[in-house]
């Protein structure tokens, strides 16, 4: 963690070291949570820490690179079913492998679909990568007999265990330990995959993929492999998204088709433009709130979705920056207003 | 007997392709004035089938009585599902979409996608979760002998209509004033505008359109088939796929898009239906692929 905040603020300067403060903060009071709250939040935070990183992946594609897929779906949903069908078909129960197998997995279903993807951008590019999302969801619907169809395949988080078996969740009260420790597992993934986020798209591969972004014709001609550069981003995205899958697994302790779904594509685009795709954090920030969002229009109402679809559209419509864009226009705003009137430096 | 069935399978697939034109046809023209790839259209096609279903119902009943008057009355009702989708799509295009015109396409996807929520819960709130059918339409209409087989009357109405809406869409488009207005606008709007045309007034009459061809689709399909939640969501999909194999904005290519892709479910669903789906999509990635604007699409 230490050499690698050096590394980031070697590569950014000064103002670095202040986030890396910032975030050492945030992490330290999400590591103090479980303490305070009960263990019902803790299970809600560690969903939305887990879509936090689907969400962070995503916007890898949509906020750095200008493509808008709405076949996520796909790479959440495979990095789910590989550890499912690995748990089930092959018996293995340690944690670390189920990762390692869910991010080959989506590795390989990225790879494939990207390079097809890439090929095409804007409004193409969301078909091509729904379609796409969608031959999966229907072999998931339909081969019952291996994916179990709509019932899905049960995920036991009693059979799991984490680092290489030094904690397993046998025997009685299993489940308050199993949240507990998992919430932990999730965090430390979490941290790991933002800063590993932070430095993807502070590099020079993610400035190269801004400058795609931004004007696609001049970022070819300064010699910008344009092409390859945006199959790498999604698969770099889908990994990522991928791996949220893996994780979700065990915390939801079943799988099924309705997360290859494309309404579930739709949701992790909700989330990055719920928290501001512009801004690093929006994503994290948006998968987090929506978790909750979702949660209590659940819980309070059968017409949820209808709820969630006035939130998106009012956004869309009023606040199309997000809640840490706006957030961020308004801290500015204030700032530049005391400067004005002569408070601050 | 096989020539038989093959008869009743090539109906089938044609009934299957009317109305998956009839949603295509109103998602492509949408595309092709506007620039918008509306996700909320399988959604007003499922309030066409829910609102027809309804009106037909609660004024004919649903016992199939009463003879040819009755069977004429609930064939003049149907098409209140699709006028009331045409009304919804024009107090939405003006309120929810054009002020989006001029930002990424990105916000269009998410607007319509919100819609879709709205929309979906809307209908859940209004009709409630259990299947509204018209079936009472079905049964009236009877059946007619396909070899030793009989096959219902109304399938082939619905053919009947899908033929008269491609045509009538046709005439209406290439052969009609305001045709050369609406291709005018979707060609360059700020020349339409700038030869005086009142591109608001298009932008909602187009709509509105687009959004009568959905709601037509699902009151022609809720004679034969419920209307259930979530059908919307999966129609779509099938109807994207119509228009990727077409070529988004192109009526020829929703027409050839829904023969295709209709009889490749048919077939699928007799020879392969595991994957009958799957290779739809395909289809689409594949012809996305290598024929990006479709084969019927100007890009």
């Amino acid at each position: 963690m230490t050499t690698a905040a050096i590394v980031v603020g070697a590569a950014t300067g000064p103002s670095a070291s202040r986030l890396t403060v910032v975030a050492l903060v945030i992490l330290v009071v999400l590591a103090v949570l479980p303490y305070v709250i009960d263990p019902y939040q803790t299970v809600l935070l560690t969903y939305g820490l887990v879509m936090a990183i689907a969400a962070l992946g995503f916007n890898l594609l949509l906020g750095y690179t200008g493509l808008l897929s709405f076949g996520h779906s796909a790479y959440f949903g495979t990095g789910a079913y590989t550890v499912a069908f690995i748990m089930r078909d092959l018996g293995v129960q340690s944690m670390e492998l189920c990762i390692l197998g869910g991010l080959l997995g989506t590795f390989v279903v990225s790879a494939l679909f990207g390079f097809v993807c890439v090929r095409h951008t804007r409004i193409f590019f969301g078909i091509l990568t729904l379609a796409l999302s969608q031959v999966l969801w229907s072999l998931a619907f339909k081969f019952f007999w291996v994916t179990g169809g709509t019932d899905g395949i049960r995920v036991a988080y009693a059979k799991l265990t984490l680092f290489g078996g030094m904690i397993n969740f046998a025997g009685p009260g299993s489940f308050q330990r199993f949240v507990f420790a998992y919430y932990y597992y999730v965090l430390a993934l979490f941290a790991l995959a933002t800063l590993i986020m932070w430095i993807i798209v502070h590099s020079p591969f993610g400035k190269a993929l801004q400058a795609i972004r931004d004007n696609e014709t001049r970022a070819s001609f300064i010699g910008i492999s344009v092409r390859r550069y945006r199959w790498i981003a999604f698969v770099v995205s889908g990994v990522f998204t991928g791996l949220a899958g893996v994780l979700w697994v065990p915390l939801n302790g079943l799988t099924t088709p309705d997360i290859l779904y494309w309404p579930f594509s739709g949701e992790i685009v909700f989330m990055s433009v719920l928290g501001g795709f512009r801004t690093f954090t929006g994503p994290i920030v948006g998968a987090i709130v929506f978790n909750y969002l979702k949660t209590y229009a659940v819980a309070s109402t059968e017409y949820w979705q209808l709820l969630l679809g006035a939130v998106l559209v009012i956004l869309v419509m009023l606040l199309p920056a997000g809640i840490v864009g706006t957030v961020a226009r308004l801290a500015g705003k204030l700032s530049l207003a005391g400067k004005l009137i002569g408070w601050g430096k | 007997m096989t020539g038989t069935i093959f008869v009743i399978q090539l109906l089938n697939s044609l009934f299957y392709a009317a109305v998956l034109f009839l949603i295509a046809a109103g998602l492509s023209l949408i595309y092709g004035v506007m620039r918008i790839v509306n996700l909320a259209h399988g959604t007003l096609y499922a309030l066409g089938a829910y609102v027809s279903a309804w009106v037909v119902g609660s004024i004919m009943g649903h016992a199939a009585s009463g003879g040819s008057w009755a069977l004429l009355a609930s064939l003049l009702l149907l098409p209140a599902g699709a006028i009331a989708v045409a009304v919804v799509g024009a107090v939405m295009e003006p309120t929810l979409l054009r002020p989006l015109y001029r930002r990424p396409e990105e916000y269009h996807l998410l607007v319509t996608f919100g819609l879709l929520m709205i929309l979906e819960d809307a209908i859940k709130l209004m009709f409630g979760g259990t299947p509204l059918s018209a079936g009472s339409i079905m049964d009236l209409m009877g059946s007619i002998p396909v070899g030793r087989l009989i096959y219902p009357a109304y399938n082939l109405f619905v053919i009947a209509i899908g033929l008269a809406a491609a045509l009538g869409l046709w005439w209406f488009i290439y052969r009609t004033k305001f045709g050369v207005i609406l291709r005018a606008t979707a060609q360059d709007r700020r020349m339409a505008a700038a030869l005086g045309l009142n591109v608001g007034r298009v932008y909602v009459q187009a709509f509105a359109i687009g959004c009568f061809m959905a709601g037509l689709g699902g009151a022609v399909v809720v004679p034969a088939q419920a209307a259930v939640l979530g059908m919307g969501v999966e129609a779509l999909i099938l109807a994207f796929v119509v228009v990727v194999i077409g070529g988004l904005g192109s009526l020829e290519g929703a027409l050839v898009g829904a023969l295709i892709v209709s009889l490749v479910r048919t077939a699928g669903i007799q020879f392969f239906p595991e994957i009958e789906l799957a290779v739809l999509y395909l289809i689409a990635a594949a012809v996305l692929l290598v024929r990006p604007t479709g084969l019927f699409g100007r890009a």
